[in-house]
């Protein structure tokens, strides 16, 4: 194991953090603020990716596709807020489980229906199709920096909505106490229409951002949103800050991990039970890294709040 | 467990001229979840031999029906079980996957009913635990690994790197991928099957001193994983080699990033024989899409149905005439030769594939040269019927 190699895993799992940050940011908004367990987040992640395919086979342009593909994503974030989400804030969590799950099989299977069950995928926009040799003989897709940069940016983005603007005031002081925001007289639904609009948008954006390296499936969004979650538990519901600090740990904890488990079990035994044993031991960290953080800081590392 | 067959059995019997079906065929594959492509294509190609048979097998009508199993063991075994009990059906085709193979294996069986798969071939029923009652048109599971080291080994790749999701077949897959190939192994690496960000392991393969990449990473892994080490440059580097990775459910998306891998298998849509070539322009007509080896093998098999429901003039009633007759397998594969080994595995030639465009644009597997010929799996010494 050389030190070029861990350098390259650390920026690896930066930007596995990254990709993280961009889907978990909208969950931890909605999860956060609104108390709202929205598993269907993953699917609306889903739906971005297959916005970018179907609208790129139609314009034939990655940033046409991606420009119309988020005002698309966030209206059938709306529609699906009015349809179903809306008659779910008041209800308690199982019910909105269980809705919402509801929600992942029929826009899972609605998608197959639509686009056939195989595999998808969004060709790498042309100007950004082209890479650098980060060591001699690996190369980096431009592509791949874009998306760092593009996570940064909704990283800074949110930063500056939530901690100065007036709706990030409210969205802030709804997340600490929404009763007694309603109460001030601020019309809490709308707020929450808009948080969540906002949130279904940043899964659109993670879905249209990842069609391009990922690839296009039905059910794409279940894995990651399970990760999803780890994130935005570890980092504290509601929290952006926690969010894009948990993401970022995640991405080294799970990358790192691959890399380093396997190859020190080799040092300790021979090397069939250490490919045994590794990657099993690899998947679980990020787990097991949930678990220290709830047993020492239950609400997170930056709670807003504690959950309800 | 979901109906599709009703309208589709009824279009069928219709096509028969007698109004009461006479050969029950009942259909178990995946048609959800993310590898519901490859039941597709087993059903598609089955219903396209239905149809160039004229809705008939053996002369006799059939009706066909089809079960999803989705990918769920106890949904498998219940679809069996409405299929041997309720319908009692002649034939079950499936299943896809070796895991939902396990689950319909003795309910199906034991009935005395013939288990026919178009994909899955485990070692598990190959060896001590075959029966008289199963038998499968695809191969045993190992032999397309076991094909690409031998391919590795005759190429004079002397160091592999080999990568594989965390499950069984995976592990299988490399076993089968050592039994011929005699050079270094790089390293191997084991990602979840629900893997989505390969920079790391290739990181790890950029950083070996790999002059080739064996991989199984089947379905959408595959295409994550071929897009990102095409990326990443390592196409131009080292040659990659892989089973279930790069096929006709996978290449659609794959498209240049795939060009000049090499794969294994029994056949390829551009098989340059008559039948074969009929097939595939047939099947495109019909569906759209490019038959990959999981609608070729299920063609054969309804083929395979075809030949014994004749050979014993229709009569279901006596099973061991009807197995003797399957046994024979008098039927033209779309692949050419064919035989049935003692455990009921195919005995069949094996090519190493490549993957290039078709002048229509679409990007297919091809054939290459001929690796086995009559291959026989390592297993059926140990079966006793």
């Amino acid at each position: 194991m050389s030190t070029t190699l861990i350098l390259i895993q650390i920026l690896n799992g930066l930007q596995l953090g990254v990709i993280l940050f961009l889907i978990a940011a909208g969950l931890t908004l909605v999860f956060g603020v609104m108390g709202f367990i929205n598993l269907a987040h993953g699917v609306q992640y889903m739906l971005g990716a297959y916005l970018a395919y179907w609208l790129h086979g139609l314009t034939g342009s990655f940033i046409a596709a991606f420009l119309l593909a988020l005002p698309s994503a966030l209206i059938l974030g709306l529609i699906l807020e009015f349809l179903i989400f809306r008659h779910l804030y008041a209800r308690d969590h199982l019910s909105q489980v269980l809705a919402t799950f509801g929600v992942i099989l029929f826009l899972n299977q609605a998608v197959k229906v639509l686009f056939g069950p195989a595999a998808l995928s969004v060709p790498v926009p042309e100007f950004l199709d082209w890479s650098f040799t980060l060591v001699d003989g690996l190369l980096y897709p431009a592509y791949r920096v874009a998306l760092i940069v593009a996570g940064l940016l909704v990283a800074l983005g949110l930063w500056y909505v939530i901690t100065r603007t007036r709706v990030g005031m409210l969205i802030r002081a709804g997340a600490t106490n929404p009763d007694m925001v309603s109460a001030l007289g601020v019309n809490v639904r709308q707020l929450f229409l808009v948080v969540f609009g906002f949130g279904a948008m940043l899964a659109g954006l993670a879905g249209v951002l990842a069609a391009p390296v990922f690839s296009v499936e039905p059910g794409m969004g279940d894995d990651l949103l399970i990760v999803a979650f780890v994130v935005i538990i570890i980092g504290g519901a509601g929290s952006i800050r926690g969010a894009f600090v948990a993401a970022l740990l995640v991405g080294l904890v799970d990358t790192l991990g691959r890399t380093l488990v396997t190859d020190g079990l080799r040092l300790l035994m021979d090397a069939s039970a250490a490919n045994q044993i590794g990657p099993a031991i690899a998947s679980m960290l990020i787990y097991v890294l949930m678990a220290l953080v709830l047993f020492w800081r239950p609400e997170g590392l930056f709670a807003a709040k504690v959950i309800r | 467990m979901k109906k599709h067959a009703l309208g589709m059995a009824a279009g069928l019997v219709a096509l028969g001229q007698a109004a009461s079906a006479e050969v029950k065929v009942g259909m178990i594959v995946t048609l959800s979840g993310p590898p519901a492509a490859l039941g597709q294509q087993a059903v598609d190609g089955f219903q396209l031999a239905l149809k160039d048979l004229g809705g008939t097998l053996g002369g006799e009508p059939a009706e066909l029906i089809i079960e999803d199993d989705e990918l769920k063991p106890d949904v498998a075994l219940s679809a069996a079980n409405s299929l041997v009990d309720g319908e009692d059906v002649d034939f079950v085709v499936g299943t896809i996957f070796s895991n939902m193979l396990q689950a319909v294996f003795r309910p199906v069986t034991e009935s005395e009913t013939f288990l026919i798969s178009p994909n899955a071939g485990p070692s598990t029923f190959a060896g001590r635990n075959c029966s008289p009652y199963f038998f499968v048109t695809s191969y045993q599971n190992n032999q397309n690994a076991e094909v690409m080291g031998a391919y590795a080994q005759e190429a004079g790749f002397t160091n592999v790197f080999m990568i594989a999701p965390n499950y069984q077949a995976g592990r299988d897959n490399m076993e089968g991928f050592r039994m011929h190939y005699e050079g270094e192994i790089a390293d191997e690496i084991y990602v979840p099957l629900d893997h989505q960000d390969f920079s790391a392991e290739i990181a790890r393969i950029a950083t070996s001193d790999a002059d080739a990449v064996f991989a199984f990473t089947p379905g959408g892994l595959g295409v994550r994983f071929v897009r990102q080490f095409n990326d990443a440059g390592l196409s131009d580097r080292m040659q990659f080699m892989s089973v279930f990775t790069t096929d006709e459910t996978t290449l659609p998306a794959q498209q240049d990033a795939a060009e000049g891998f090499i794969a294994a298998g029994n056949w390829a849509p551009d098989m340059a024989t008559e039948r074969s070539m009929a097939f595939v322009e047939a099947f495109e007509a019909e569906y759209g899409y490019v038959p990959g080896g999981y609608a070729m093998q299920a063609y054969d098999a309804a083929l395979l149905i075809d030949s014994a429901v004749a050979a014993v003039g229709g009569d279901l009633s006596d099973k061991e005439a009807l197995g003797a007759a399957l046994e024979a397998a008098e039927f033209a594969s779309l692949r050419g030769d064919f035989s049935f080994n003692a455990n009921h595995y195919p005995v069949q030639d094996f090519y190493q594939l490549s993957v290039a465009q078709r002048e229509d644009g679409a990007w297919v597997t091809s054939m290459g040269d001929q690796v086995f010929d009559n291959y026989a799996d390592s297993f059926a010494g140990e079966c006793r019927m």
